[in-house]
């Protein structure tokens, strides 16, 4: 049997500098980490590079530790040392319960953090075979111009499903980033933004080199559905950070995946504060939750289910966390 | 069905397999799966899917379990690899081989190679592990026969915790 996939060259830098050096001399070139989402699309000839840079031979990819400053994590780290550190499991709990209910465990060993984060977006429109995708005229995110999820649309609704984001973007994470121009620092919320097409705001030749946490989280943890339970990408995904006193609010953030083309944190929470963790506030939190969801039919679930579902994901966390048996 | 893609290089590939160093000239885009099978004729590992949803593919690169389908061959340089051809010596099941034919763990076999490295690497860092840790040490690999039951008193009869 011959190779499953087209011809295309590979590069193995040793350093984040050469890495980006081999990026920008060859244009159309796409940096791999664990590969476990890239190649699959490129078995799907959804996207095919000429060229590949294999980031996993780069050290200081690789490197986590935490401090009185917080903790450092590694673009290169796999999900499987994320899932055990013990950092992430005592201090960042949404983080270890996201990095676990990743992909199965062999995906676990290959995939990186940085990978994670710049997962490409999903619909039932897009992950398919060539031939699936050529008998339905391709579409707007890839050699098509129509959008069958929404026809009279305008951008691309493939979903984020990404599952590290919404953890990291409740415990505050920022990003260092690597690029032709030299290195940067920015929130995690901006390195999205709500395109299918192009929900990443990576320039040419940029990567994620490391991913920085606060020290002091509040109590924050993790949920999904999924089709399949043992692995899978999430339907929709939330964390949650809850720091409460008396059972009265004092700070509280709330973080989708799975639902929009990006990860995003749910607007809105401040007016919680002060507030008792009763039935009438996981209400007003499902409320708020369904209204900025925008679930597509990219999913085999109903788009309905999902914004129900995820509500309820972010009702129950709460309460949870919150120690209450409202839910 | 793909784009115009550039000519094929190749280069040269030396890794530890089964015990053994070797060399050989692989080309870049080549899949450790095909290289296992096309090129060193180890068919023990199997193609199941289209990229990494069954586990049927899992083999151990450093002591970890992978799905070889969505591996590049030329990134295990200077790797420990092992396939379920690894276990047997001289004809001998290892103890997870002979555990699953002990207790009826295959059925028509084709998950079998994927499961039994994936439990390898599991009892290999954890030699006592409970129900859920192979439970979840196996949720990566697809049966369609056996509805696990088996398999996993397979995994717990070779830790030697049965029940």
């Amino acid at each position: 049997m011959s190779s499953s996939l087209p011809n295309f060259g590979v590069a193995q830098p040793g350093t984040i500098a050469e890495a980006v050096a081999a990026c920008v001399s060859h244009p159309g070139s796409r940096f791999m980490a664990g590969g476990t989402d890239l190649l699959v699309n490129m078995r799907r000839g959804i996207v095919s590079p000429d060229f590949l840079i294999n980031l996993s031979g780069i050290d200081e990819l690789t490197a986590i530790a935490a401090d009185a400053q917080g903790m450092t994590i590694g673009a290169g780290v796999t999900i499987a040392s994320l899932a055990r550190n013990a950092a992430a499991v005592t201090q960042y709990h949404a983080l270890a319960q996201a990095a676990a209910a990743i992909a199965g465990p062999g995906h676990r060993n290959m995939a990186t953090v940085g990978g994670n984060l710049c997962l490409d977006t999903r619909c039932v429109y897009y992950n398919q075979s060539e031939w699936w995708r050529s008998a339905n005229a391709y579409c707007l995110k890839s050699r098509g111009d129509t959008c069958h999820v929404a026809p009279q649309g305008q951008r691309c609704h493939a979903a984020y499903a990404g599952d590290l984001a919404p953890a990291l973007l409740v415990l505050g994470a920022e990003i260092a980033i690597a690029g032709p121009k030299g290195r940067r620092r920015i929130p995690l919320s901006e390195l999205y933004v709500e395109d299918g097409k192009a929900h990443l705001t990576l320039a040419d030749g940029e990567l994620i080199v490391a991913v920085h946490l606060p020290p002091g989280a509040p109590a924050s943890a993790y949920s999904k559905i999924r089709v399949r339970g043992a692995i899978d990408f999430p339907l929709a995904g939330v964390a949650v950070a809850l720091s409460a006193s008396d059972n009265a609010i004092v700070s509280l953030r709330v973080a989708l995946t799975g639902t929009n083309s990006w990860p995003f944190l749910l607007a809105g929470t401040d007016p919680f504060v002060g507030q008792l963790i009763d039935d009438k506030l996981l209400h007003a939190i499902d409320r708020l939750v369904q209204k900025q969801v925008q679930p597509m039919r990219t999913t085999l679930a109903s788009a309905n289910y999902r914004r129900v579902a995820v509500a309820a994901l972010a009702r129950r966390l709460i309460a949870n966390l919150g120690g209450t048996a409202a839910a | 069905m793909h784009k115009h893609s550039p000519p094929s290089t190749k280069r040269l590939l030396k890794l530890k397999l089964n015990g053994r160093w070797r060399e050989d000239a692989v080309s870049e885009q080549e899949l450790l799966v095909d290289y296992l099978r096309d090129v060193t004729h180890l068919t023990g590992t199997k193609i199941g899917c289209d990229g990494g949803e069954c586990g049927a593919c899992t083999v151990l690169v450093d002591g970890e379990a992978v799905p070889s389908c969505i591996t590049l061959a030329v990134r295990c340089e200077g790797r420990n690899v092992e396939t379920i051809e690894a276990l047997a010596t001289q004809g001998r099941l290892s103890r997870l081989q002979s555990a699953f034919h002990e207790k009826l763990g295959t059925q028509c076999g084709f998950c079998t190679p994927g499961m039994i490295m994936a439990a390898e690497a599991l009892l290999r860092s954890n030699p006592t592990p409970t129900d859920g840790e192979i439970r979840t040490a196996l949720s990566g690999n697809l049966c369609r026969c056996t509805g696990y039951v088996k398999i996993i008193e397979s995994v717990k009869a070779a830790a030697g915790v049965t029940s």
